[in-house]
C-alpha cells in the first residue's frame, strides 16, 4: 500500500500511466480512528495478560476442560455445517424451487441475528417443551437442553450460514461444461463431484470448514442461553471467559489471549490459502 | 459401424432438425453459420441435450430414442468429444486429463497412465505430460484435449471447433495433426465447423444446417458444383444474389435484387416472394469493350478488387448488382485489370441457377 506522500500525481508525459490521486487528509484521520477502535481493546489484552502465569492458567483443569469441549463442538458443528450445507448450496445454486429467494434469506439471518436471540429460538425449537424437543423428550426421553449437544446445536446455527454462503461462491464459480466434458468421458454422477467438483471447489470448502469452525469456537450467546454454562458438558472457551471475569480475572486475560491466537491463524491461513 | 442421426432438438424456442447418416472411416462435417444449431446438435450426440424426437443409432445400439423412452446417458456413450474451447481440467496435470477417461471407466492408475503416456508420445506432447493446461501452449492444450477424447477408444469421435482456440500460426500445423488423427481413427467422425476451408480439408462429406435445418448434403465437390442456398454459394465462393422476379418473356424473368439486376431463366415453381441467383465466377467473362454476343446480361462498373490463387485470379467487379469473376492469370495479364479499370462483365441467362429462398 502506498503512502499519502508517494501518490502525489507525477508530472503528466504525454502517455504516462493514469495519474494517481492525492489520499484526502480526512481519510487519513478517520481510518486511524477505525485502526484503534480495534486496535485499542486487543493492545489492553495483550497488556492485561499475565504472562508469567500464561502456562500455568491454561493448564488448569477447568481452562483444559473448556479448551477439549470447545475444539469438538465447533469441529462437530463445523463438519455438520458442511455436510448439510453442502447439499443446500447446491439446491440454492442450481435448483429452481419456489420459495428460493425466502430459504436463501432465512439461512443468512442467523450473521445479522443477536446469538442471544439464537438461543431463545432454540429453546423454543429443542427445549423441553419446545415443537421437537417436547416430542423427543416425550417417545424416547431425550433432553437436548444442557447437554454437550445444546452446545453443538447452538454452534451450528450461527456457524452454518457462513459454510453456506462460501459453499455457494465456490458452486456459482464452477464451469459446468467442465461437469458435462467428465460425464461424455464415461464418469458417473459421483465421479464427477469427487474428481472435477470437490477439487476445483477445494478453495472454499476449506473456507467453509474454516469459517464456520472460527465462528462455532467463539460463540457465547446462543451456547449460554440455549446449553447453559456448565464445566465440562457445555461450558466452552467462551464461557470460561465469561466465568473467569468474575471469579479469576487473570485466567479471562489468559483464554482470551489464547482464542486471539486461534483467530489469528484462521485469518493468516485463510489469507495465504484459501480466500482468492 | 455407422452413425444414424435422426433428430429434432430443442433448446429454449430454438429447434434444431437434422437427418443424416455417417460410415466408419468418413468424416462428415456440419457446417453452418453461427446460431445454426450445430453445436445443439453435438450436444444432443453427446447425450448432453435430449432429443425431443428421432432416433440415433451408433453401430447397432439405439442411443437415444424419445418414443421408446430410450436416452444413453453421457457416460454410457462410447463417444469422444474435443470441446470447443477444449475444456481441459485445470486442476488436473495433461497425463491425468488424458488418463480421466481410463480411470472413470475403471481401468486402474498405473495402466491408465500408462495408456494415456503412449497416446501424448504419439501426438508428440509426452514432454509436456506433467504440465498443467494453463501453463501448455494452444497447440499443446489441443493434443492433449485430442489425446483424451480418444484413449478410450470411442466409436464416435465428435469434434466441436477443435481448432477455434488457436492462433493463425499454429492452426495450419493443428490441422494437419487433426486430419493425421482423424485419418488413423476407425469409428465414425464429426467435424463442427463455420470454416469453409476447414470443413473441406478434413471432411469427405458436408451436412450444411442453417437456422435449424439441414439445408445440403454432400461432399465438397459437390457442394461446388451446385450450391442449394446462399449461404452454400458464399461459402464454395459463387455469387449468389437476392431479389424478386419479373417475367419478361416466355422462360425469362428479370431479377431485381436491391443493388442492380440480372436476366434470369423462368422458374415454373415461382409462385413470388425472393429468390436467389447464383451466378457461377467463372461463368462471368470480362472485357475492355462492350462485348458483341448473346449475353443477355451486359454489366459495367470498375474493378473493385484483384485476389490471386494459384494461377487463377477473382476479381470483384463493382457493377450492379456486384459480381465475382474467376479468370486465369493470363487473361488478366491479357486485360491488364487492377483496381479501378472500367470493365463490362457478360454473363448469359441460362448459366445463372435461380434457387427458392
Amino acid at each position: 500500500m502506498s503512502s499519502p506522500t508517494d501518490s502525489r500525481p507525477s508530472p503528466s508525459t504525454g502517455s504516462s500511466p493514469p495519474r494517481r490521486r492525492r489520499t484526502p487528509g480526512l481519510f487519513v484521520v478517520l481510518a486511524t480512528a477505525g485502526v484503534l477502535l480495534v486496535g485499542l481493546p486487543l493492545l489492553g489484552l495483550v497488556l492485561r495478560t499475565p504472562w508469567s502465569r500464561v502456562g500455568e492458567v491454561l493448564s488448569t483443569e477447568i481452562v483444559l476442560d473448556a479448551l477439549r469441549l470447545s475444539l469438538i463442538v465447533a469441529t462437530v458443528a463445523a463438519a455438520i455445517s458442511f455436510v448439510t450445507g453442502f447439499p443446500l448450496a447446491w439446491l440454492l445454486v442450481r435448483g429452481s424451487f419456489r420459495g428460493k429467494t425466502l430459504i436463501r434469506a432465512m439461512v443468512v439471518l442467523p450473521l445479522v441475528m443477536p446469538p442471544v436471540v439464537a438461543g431463545v429460538g432454540l429453546f423454543a425449537a429443542f427445549g423441553r417443551r419446545g415443537i421437537v424437543g417436547s416430542w423427543l423428550y416425550e417417545w424416547f426421553g431425550w433432553q437436548i437442553t444442557f447437554t454437550t449437544w445444546a452446545a453443538v446445536l447452538a454452534a451450528t446455527f450461527v456457524s452454518f450460514p457462513l459454510a453456506v454462503l462460501a459453499l455457494e461462491a465456490g458452486l456459482r464459480g464452477l464451469d459446468e461444461r467442465l461437469e458435462d466434458a467428465a460425464s461424455t468421458l464415461g464418469a458417473s454422477r459421483w465421479y464427477v463431484m469427487r474428481r472435477v467438483i470437490f477439487p476445483l471447489m477445494a478453495p472454499q470448502i476449506a473456507a467453509a470448514l474454516v469459517l464456520s469452525w472460527a465462528r462455532a469456537l467463539g460463540e457465547f450467546g446462543a451456547t449460554i442461553t440455549f446449553a447453559g454454562n456448565l464445566r465440562g458438558r457445555t461450558q466452552t472457551l467462551p464461557l470460561a471467559v465469561f466465568e473467569g471475569l468474575q471469579t479469576d480475572p487473570e485466567a479471562a486475560f489468559a483464554i482470551s489471549m489464547l482464542l486471539i491466537a486461534i483467530g489469528f491463524g484462521v485469518i493468516v491461513g485463510l489469507r495465504g490459502r484459501f480466500l482468492r | 459401424m455407422s452413425l444414424s442421426v435422426d433428430a429434432t432438438v430443442r433448446r429454449g424456442t430454438f429447434t434444431v432438425e437434422a437427418a443424416f447418416d455417417a460410415r466408419a472411416g468418413e468424416t462428415v462435417a456440419l457446417l453452418g453459420p453461427n446460431g445454426s444449431g450445430k453445436s445443439s446438435l453435438v450436444s444432443s450426440l453427446a447425450g448432453l441435450l435430449a432429443l425431443e424426437r428421432g432416433r440415433v443409432e451408433l453401430d447397432g445400439d439405439v442411443l437415444d430414442e424419445p418414443s421408446s423412452g430410450i436416452a444413453a446417458p453421457p457416460e454410457a456413450r462410447p463417444v469422444g468429444v474435443v470441446f470447443q474451447g477444449l475444456l481441459l481440467f485445470p486442476h488436473l496435470s495433461g497425463l491425468e486429463n488424458v488418463a480421466f477417461p481410463l480411470r472413470a471407466r475403471g481401468v486402474g492408475k498405473d495402466e491408465a497412465r500408462a495408456r494415456g503416456r503412449r497416446l501424448l508420445e504419439r501426438l508428440e506432447v509426452g514432454h509436456r505430460a506433467d504440465a498443467r493446461p494453463r501453463d501448455l501452449s494452444g497447440g499443446e492444450a489441443q493434443r492433449v484435449a485430442l489425446a483424451r477424447a480418444l484413449v478410450a477408444e470411442p466409436k464416435l469421435l465428435l469434434l466441436d471447433e477443435p481448432l477455434s482456440a488457436l492462433d493463425v500460426a499454429t492452426r495450419a500445423q493443428a490441422r494437419e495433426l487433426v486430419r493425421d488423427e482423424l485419418a488413423r481413427f476407425p469409428g465414425v467422425r464429426i467435424l463442427v465447423t463455420h470454416d469453409p476451408v476447414e470443413a473441406s480439408m478434413l471432411a469427405d462429406r458436408l451436412v450444411i444446417l442453417e437456422r435449424g435445418a439441414v439445408t445440403q448434403i454432400g461432399t465438397p465437390e459437390e457442394i461446388r458444383g451446385g450450391p442449394r442456398t446462399r449461404y452454400a454459394a458464399e461459402l464454395v465462393g459463387v455469387n449468389a444474389v437476392r431479389g424478386r422476379l419479373e417475367r419478361i418473356e416466355e422462360g425469362a424473368g428479370r431479377l431485381i435484387a436491391g443493388d442492380g439486376a440480372l436476366v434470369v431463366p423462368w422458374p415454373d415453381w415461382y409462385t413470388g416472394g425472393d429468390v436467389i441467383a447464383l451466378v457461377r465466377p467463372v461463368d462471368l467473362t470480362l472485357w475492355l469493350e462492350r462485348p458483341e454476343g448473346s449475353a443477355r446480361n451486359v454489366l459495367r462498373g470498375p474493378v473493385t478488387s484483384v485476389a490471386i490463387e494459384g494461377d487463377r485470379a477473382r476479381v470483384r467487379v463493382g457493377s450492379t448488382p456486384p459480381l465475382f469473376a474467376e479468370l486465369t492469370i493470363g487473361s488478366l495479364e491479357r486485360l491488364g485489370l487492377r483496381p479501378g479499370t472500367d470493365v463490362w462483365a457478360s454473363v448469359k441467362a441460362v448459366e445463372i441457377e435461380v434457387l427458392p429462398t
